[in-house]
């Protein structure tokens, strides 16, 4: 009596509902590495009862349609990107075995950083690396790993390394970063080959489930369509053109002496995520939204001073005090060259809709801490927008006869109370008495927010008020 | 009797060769009476000789395209 001992394993699915045509057979070519690394990959999951758990992130490449086989959890990834689409899957499901299956171009090319980088964190995934020395999907182009010599139709007289390089070694590379526990390569040319192959996959895998760490299995693998070789030619192919330059070895395993990564914590309610954010949910909850009066409505807000004006940090509390009122906000400092001549400015939104981009190129409202920032801003101003100007600082006046002009001494006023650095709080006292754009009330229930040293809290609030006051008794 | 055999979906084979060439026994062939429905002449078992190594099945890119079955005492 004969009993079936290897079969279809039960990681594909039977009918391949997902795929136009015949949909029982694959889209492959005849002869290609891909379906036999398919298969390995899905015997392990078998063998190691781990299907349910399987999310199988396919490339961009001949294998994009890994996802219309494997009966796992499946993504798509873009190009080059699968091991960042396997990073982000694997960290929201720790209980999950991750598998980022990339060609060279997909993962040597386009997708160099990913793959490094993922390396590198030591993400518990397992990354089966098609090495075909081609891009097969796209016609048979040259690949990085496509071999000195190698005709392609990028490179019709052969690779030449002086203008394209050698081809790029990945398991060489991934085995010199720490943490990467296991590396191997491999290659489908002889029985003996593909039964390593098919270990070392396994293993990949195993080691994943231990979570033992980051895990990289390279399959030298033949692509008779884009080598333009006969199937059985194409294995002879790979033993004497691929292995010679791409020796076919463990690189790397300290899978025996690397400890498990440690369980992740989990989140289990809303609650508590709130509470790892630091924001308090009761206290916001009470808060109705403040209706800001219509004229100033979703501002377009642009700071600008000197570096230490504490423009960013007035940014900072315009946007956080709209954040606690309801709105949508965004703030972005800049970083541009113009930092480099010591002034510094930030653009804030506050929305009631969605915003678009946190950039404020035409502001609707500016504060300008400094000349310089008077000149620069001004010009750009909306017309009938608003202009806050420390004339402290700025001896001019404003150019513009076409927007609202408040004159505000704020470093003055600073200087006054004790500390000319709260000026930048004594402007933010002038917006909010001007403009109604916020209540101070919620103002003072930001200051913990924004100000980090809490005995500063009380010169803060007054600095506010100061400003306040000084556009209320000059009618401002 | 034979320690093994290996039986080909027929439909599932691209006709590649893949099998026929790795076969350490020799005891796989194409079957150049058969053309199937994808327009391949697939393969076939001779009808003796396998050890049931599973080497075809390794090699061969079709998920459902070999099976290889082991004798058994009943
Ligand atoms: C962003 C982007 N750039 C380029 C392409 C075109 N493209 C599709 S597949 C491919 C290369 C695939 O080669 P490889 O990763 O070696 O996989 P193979 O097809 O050989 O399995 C390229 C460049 C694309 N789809 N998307
Ligand atoms: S082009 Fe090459 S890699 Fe793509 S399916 Fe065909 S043989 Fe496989
Ligand atoms: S390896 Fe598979 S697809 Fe290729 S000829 Fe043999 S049975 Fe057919």
């Amino acid at each position: 009596m004969y009993e079936p001992i290897l079969e279809k394993p039960k990681s594909f699915f039977d009918i391949y509902k997902e795929k136009s045509g015949d949909q029982t057979i694959t889209h492959y070519c005849p002869g290609c590495g891909h379906g036999i690394v398919h298969k390995y990959v899905a015997s392990a999951l078998d063998e190691l009862n781990l299907t349910d758990k399987a999310i199988f992130v396919s490339p961009v490449g001949c294998s994009v349609f890994g996802y219309y086989y494997f009966n796992t959890g499946n993504y798509q990834a873009a190009h080059g990107r699968a091991p960042a689409v396997a990073t982000g899957t694997k960290r929201v499901n720790p209980d999950s075995i991750v598998i980022s299956y990339q060609g060279d171009g997909d993962l040597a090319a386009i997708g160099t950083a990913e793959i490094i980088h993922a390396a590198n964190r030591g993400e518990l995934m397992t990354v089966i690396f098609i090495n075909n020395a081609i891009y097969g999907m796209t016609g048979g182009q040259m690949a990085p790993t496509t071999l000195v010599g190698q005709k392609t139709t990028t490179s019709p007289r052969g690779r030449n390394p002086y203008n394209e390089g050698y081809p790029v070694k990945m398991c060489e590379l991934i085995s010199q970063l720490n943490a990467p526990i296991y590396v191997e390569r491999v290659a489908l040319n002889n029985a003996a080959n593909r039964a390593k192959a098919k270990r070392a996959i396994k293993k990949a895998l195993k080691l994943q489930a231990e979570r033992k760490g980051f895990t990289f299995v390279e399959v030298l693998s033949q692509c008779p369509t884009g080598w333009k070789v006969d199937p059985p030619d194409s294995l002879k192919w790979i033993e004497e053109k691929m292995i010679p330059y791409y020796p076919v070895k463990v690189f790397k395993d300290i899978s025996n002496e690397a400890e498990p990564y440690p369980e992740p914590k989990k989140i289990v309610s809303g609650n508590e995520l709130l509470e790892i954010l630091g924001i308090k949910s009761e206290e916001e909850k009470d808060l109705k939204k403040y209706e800001i009066p219509k004229e100033y409505r979703n501002p377009k807000i642009k700071i600008a001073g000197f570096g230490g004006q504490g423009v960013l940090l007035l940014g900072v509390a315009l946007a956080q005090v709209g954040m606690m009122e309801g709105y949508n906000v965004t703030w972005i400092p800049s970083y541009g060259p113009e930092m480099r001549g010591g002034t510094a400015n930030c653009s804030v939104n506050i929305s009631d809709g969605l915003i678009g981009s946190p950039v404020v190129e035409k502001p609707t409202i500016l504060v300008a801490m400094n000349k310089p920032s008077m000149e620069k801003f001004e010009k750009d101003m909306v017309p009938g927008g608003i202009l806050f100007y420390n004339t402290a600082m700025i001896d001019e006046e404003p150019k513009r006869d076409d927007i609202t002009k408040v004159p505000v001494p704020a470093t003055k006023i600073a200087s006054d109370l004790g500390n000319i650095r709260v000026g930048n709080m004594v402007m933010l006292g002038a917006i909010i008495e001007k403009t109604k754009l916020l209540p101070f009330e919620t103002v003072k229930k930001g200051f913990e927010y924004f100000i980090s040293r809490k005995n500063l809290i009380p010169l803060n609030e007054k600095a506010v008020e100061a400003g306040m006051r000084y556009v209320r008794e000059n009618n401002l | 009797m034979d320690r093994g055999k290996m039986v080909v979906n027929s439909d599932e084979c691209k006709g590649c060769g893949l099998c026929i060439s790795q076969c350490p026994v020799g005891c796989i062939e194409f079957d150049n009476e058969t053309i199937n429905k994808q327009g391949y002449h697939p393969a076939k078992y001779t009808g003796s000789g396998c050890t049931a190594c599973g080497i075809c099945f390794n090699v061969c890119p079709e998920p459902g395209a070999i099976t290889v079955y082991k004798l058994v005492k009943a």
